[in-house]
């Protein structure tokens, strides 16, 4: 039955390559929260999140204690508030007050949901809360917001790249002495899902049910230990040794999963079996990299071995749970990512090649920073560029990027904790001026034509 | 219901005693106990019956650690539903 071996490899697995479940994330619905009057409005969106919530801390914080494994976030993500705000007509960042306030109540360290969703053009409550969206994240310290520019079956709104470029350098602005940390706390998505419990960009999409658990797990130091016993094994053995450890690392997500969502009364949504990096040392996606044979993440070879990696988490993890979703791959985010910082400081790593990394793998140009001079143009370009790798390979793209006001190649952001540090890094200064002001929406390509 | 205590650490007199001895205390039942000293090091796993437990887990579970503090070994205390979920298909 149990065995010797089993039990002493889980515990190392939790006490020196830290594995962890990364968030427990509730999801709640705020459709029956809708009221043209804001104040009744952001009321009825504070009762339901402290309702809905309110024993999600103690009992995550309960289920660490038994299975004794940590469970670094509980959080919530909340219908988009473009959705909720629209009948207001006015600037939603009442919402984000009360979506604060509700979250430091419950003791949640992060709440994502501050969201519109424009792939297709602009409806009501859409401008004016992606336009709030700098006084928002200034003036809370636990929302975080994401805005939803492309899919593959609508193709690129590029009126909102352009809009988004300017808010993301609004939002780096307007938190300039925070270390400009709003623009850490937006995600521009395309092909956003609608239940990943990652932050930033999370939210409850309108499918959902009215309220739901969903797991994110993590472990990327699991796996390299794991491909560090075996240096002399062919890639085929790597992919199998990932896919075995990665079914592990799933298995306790689901676990906890089932357990919370018992606990809490509320329904267990899905796994998102996504390798999460954190800045702490044996925790990092870009050592795995490293560990199947690159002399530093960033060289020749990365594209390749991170699909690799990509794939194995997914098969193995597949197996392993009910229900899968979320983003479910692996993480990139540098200033997230003890490896990826090191690899950026010493330049073998460029925004190029992290471009290339997204096609193969789920999140995007994550927590990179730029210079500060970086124009809104050139932000919205970037993010035009990710949407384009996400609409036409049928994937989630993003891109946090944080302009560092002030500061160029050579300096550094810290935030510390788990959103790290990070290298300012070369962007190409060329214009694509020209090209963001056409304006208009890029079609959708041939391939989303499926029915 | 059982719990898995695992004990690692350097060897000792009396660790098996005094582990046991918290589990009688709080009405836990020791039903499988096996372990291997290799050199200097110790490691023993206990499978506890949690399910006439006068107390909570936590209770258990801050117990041993803080035993384990004080002995100098590290002590996990663990719902055998980790174990079991992650090894097996």
């Amino acid at each position: 039955m149990l065995n010797v071996y089993d039990i002493l490899e889980t515990i190392r697995m939790i006490q020196d390559e830290c594995l962890d479940i990364r968030t427990i994330t509730m999801g709640i619905s705020l459709l029956d929260c809708i009221d043209s009057d804001i104040d009744k409005a952001c009321d009825k969106v504070y009762e339901k999140i402290t309702r809905c919530a309110k024993n999600l801390v103690s009992v995550g914080e309960g289920i660490e204690k038994e299975y004794g494994i940590p469970i670094i976030n509980k959080r919530i993500s909340v219908t988009p508030i473009a959705i909720i705000s629209a009948a207001c007509k006015q600037s939603p960042v009442k919402f984000a007050i009360a979506m604060d306030r509700a979250a430091k109540d419950v003791g949640v360290n992060l709440i994502g949901g501050y969201s519109a969703l424009v792939q297709k053009g602009f409806s009501a409550g859409d401008i004016e809360l992606i336009n709030s969206i700098p006084e928002a994240l200034s003036i809370t310290e636990r929302v975080c917001s994401s805005v939803n520019i492309g899919s593959t079956k609508t193709g690129i709104n590029l009126d909102a790249c352009k809009l988004m470029g300017k808010i993301v350098k609004e939002a780096a602005e307007i938190t300039v002495d925070k270390a400009c940390f709003g623009a850490a706390k937006l995600v521009v998505f395309c092909n956003a899902v609608e239940d990943n419990p990652f932050m930033a960009g999370a939210f409850h999409g309108v499918g959902e049910p009215d309220c739901m658990i969903n797991v994110g797990v993590s472990g990327p130091g699991v796996v390299r230990a794991a491909l560090a016993k075996y240096p002399d094994a062919n890639i085929t053995e790597i992919s199998d040794i990932i896919k075995k450890t990665s079914y592990k690392i799933t298995r306790v997500g689901q676990l906890v999963g089932v357990t919370a969502s018992e606990r809490l009364g509320v329904p267990f949504g899905i796994v998102d079996l996504s390798l999460a990096p954190t800045p702490a040392v044996g925790d990092s996606v870009a050592h795995i990299l490293e560990e199947i044979g690159l002399e530093k993440c960033g060289a020749h070879g990365t594209t390749a071995t991170l699909a690799l990696l990509n794939d194995a988490v997914k098969k193995g993890g597949v197996m392993a749970c009910s229900r899968i979703g979320g983003l479910s791959g692996a993480f990139i985010p540098v200033s997230e990512d003890a490896g990826m910082i090191a690899a950026a400081k010493c330049g073998a790593i460029s925004i190029e090649k992290l471009e290339a990394m997204t096609a193969v793998c789920s999140v995007g140009l994550d927590m990179i920073v730029v210079p500060g001079d970086i124009t809104p143009d050139t932000i919205a370009a970037i993010i035009a560029d990710e949407a384009a790798i996400g609409m036409v390979n049928s994937k989630t793209t993003a891109v946090r990027i944080i302009p560092a006001i002030g500061k160029d190649i050579g300096d550094e952001l810290d935030w510390g904790g788990l959103f790290g540090c990070g290298p300012v890094m070369k962007i190409n200064r060329n214009s694509p001026s020209k090209f963001i002001n056409r304006g208009g929406q890029i079609p959708a390509p041939l391939h989303s034509l499926k029915n | 219901m059982r719990a898995v205590v695992t004990v690692i650490g350097k060897d000792a007199v009396g660790i098996l005693t005094k582990v046991s001895g918290i589990c009688t205390e709080y009405n836990a039942n020791v039903t499988e106990v096996t372990q291997s000293v290799l050199q200097d090091m110790f490691a023993m796993i206990m499978l506890v019956d949690i399910s006439g437990m006068n107390t909570d887990f936590s209770v258990l579970s801050d117990r041993m650690t803080e035993l384990g503090k004080t002995l100098g070994l590290s002590i996990h205390t663990m719902h055998e539903d980790i174990f079991n979920s992650m090894h097996r298909i």
